[in-house]
């Protein structure tokens, strides 16, 4: 069964790949010990793995705080890093700006901010060119969901 | 045994996004990756390269590997300028509406390695 | 088909084992990029076939419930990936063949890919 009410945050330091998406992987573990689903569980770890690793590729530091009640898993991700000009077009599937040295790495296809979409009931992106970019995902959680996997 | 880019095109239902690129080549084997430093090293003259990157470098690399072709996967499409420097160096872009691994297994059948 | 299959037909070794080797395998990922992995996530029971060694590829896998990422071109990945991949319980297996002909051999047998457009299991 899922907990009332469970939260947590996660903090991100820009460049640093040795430990990138340790903070996904630790909440698919949180969400998985609260019963939640797998497809739940999927959507939500990789909506915040793409958001990270936006955060550590693009930005100085940033931060993952997460919520979880029985109706929704909310995970919002801000950074301080360049903004986003352009959000629209940041949704495009293909479009990157990140350098050739990450697309080395296997990032940068341009495919976060659309796999963060593909995976949220709801999306929301704010960005401020020179502050930084928060995204606010939200996951909705079906009638009966917690704990019959799939 | 080698098959005309043409050929090829045809009988995995590629769409041949470009318009000068030189179809009359020998497609002589085929080299997947993604990532441009490993096709550098790896792929050898006259392979034809199946990749999901869609941005110009991967025409650079082509050039520069003598490469008899470019096919992008997943129904995606190159960027325009892409497009522009494939035009300019004859290097035929051909896209695919299956996956990586189904359009690599197909090919590999037609080759019949 | 099962794991151990799959590695003999690829002439595999295996890095990581994470458990019984005749475990079944339905759907095949080819990829070196991170996100399309992710946009094609949820087929159980899957494999990747990649040239990526870093540890991204194991956390990528892990976030995308793949099963087990098999490495070309003898390309291995380092200690601490290869322990990495242990713990979170992920198969890692290496082939001297090439990204090319693994997928052409897998695609021969009948093995199909991890998108969507495949229908359901």
């Amino acid at each position: 069964m899922t907990k009332q009410h469970c939260e947590g945050s996660f903090h991100l330091v820009g460049g640093e790949f040795t430990h990138a998406g340790a903070a996904s992987s630790e909440l698919k573990t949180i969400l998985t010990g609260l019963g939640i689903s797998a497809e739940l569980v999927r959507r939500a770890a990789i909506a915040t793995f793409e958001a990270e690793m936006n955060v550590i590729i693009h930005a100085a530091a940033g931060v993952i705080h997460y919520s979880v009640t029985p109706e929704k898993i909310q995970i919002v991700v801000s950074d301080m890093g360049p903004g986003i000009p352009d959000i629209g077009l940041a949704m495009t599937e293909g479009y990157s700006t990140a350098p050739d040295w990450v697309r080395e790495m296997g990032w940068g296809a341009g495919m976060g901010l659309p796999n963060i979409k593909k995976n949220s009931d709801q999306l929301k992106v704010e960005s401020v060119v020179g502050e930084g970019t928060t995204i606010e995902i939200m996951i909705i959680m079906k009638g009966g969901d917690a704990g019959e996997g799939e | 045994m080698p098959v005309k880019v043409n050929e090829m095109a045809g009988k995995l239902s590629l769409r041949v996004n470009t318009t000068k690129g030189d179809l009359d080549r020998d497609v002589t084997g085929c080299y997947i990756s993604d990532l441009l430093s490993d096709v550098m090293a790896n792929a050898q003259e006259g392979e034809v390269w199946i990749t999901l990157q869609t941005h110009p470098n991967i025409v650079a690399v082509a050039v520069l590997k003598n490469l008899s072709g470019i096919i992008i996967t997943n129904n995606r499409n190159p960027e325009g300028e892409t497009l522009k420097k494939a035009e300019a160096e004859g290097i035929p872009i051909m896209l695919s509406a299956s996956s990586t691994f189904e359009t690599g297994g197909s090919l590999y059948r037609l080759l019949r390695c | 088909m099962t794991l151990r299959r799959i590695a003999e037909i690829l002439d595999a070794e295996f890095l990581v084992t994470a458990g019984n080797p005749d475990t079944e395998i339905r759907s095949v990922c080819s990829s070196d990029l991170m996100s399309d992995l992710l946009h094609f996530a949820g087929k159980p029971k899957s494999l990747l076939i990649t040239g990526l060694i870093n540890n991204q590829v194991v956390r990528t896998a892990e976030i995308a419930d793949i099963k087990a990422v098999v490495f070309v071109l003898n390309k291995k990945p380092d200690r601490e990936t290869v322990s990495f991949a242990a713990d979170k319980g992920i198969w890692l297996l290496a082939t001297r063949l090439s990204r090319f002909t693994a997928c052409g051999k897998l695609y021969g047998e009948g093995l199909r890919s991890c998108t969507e457009e495949n229908g359901h299991d």
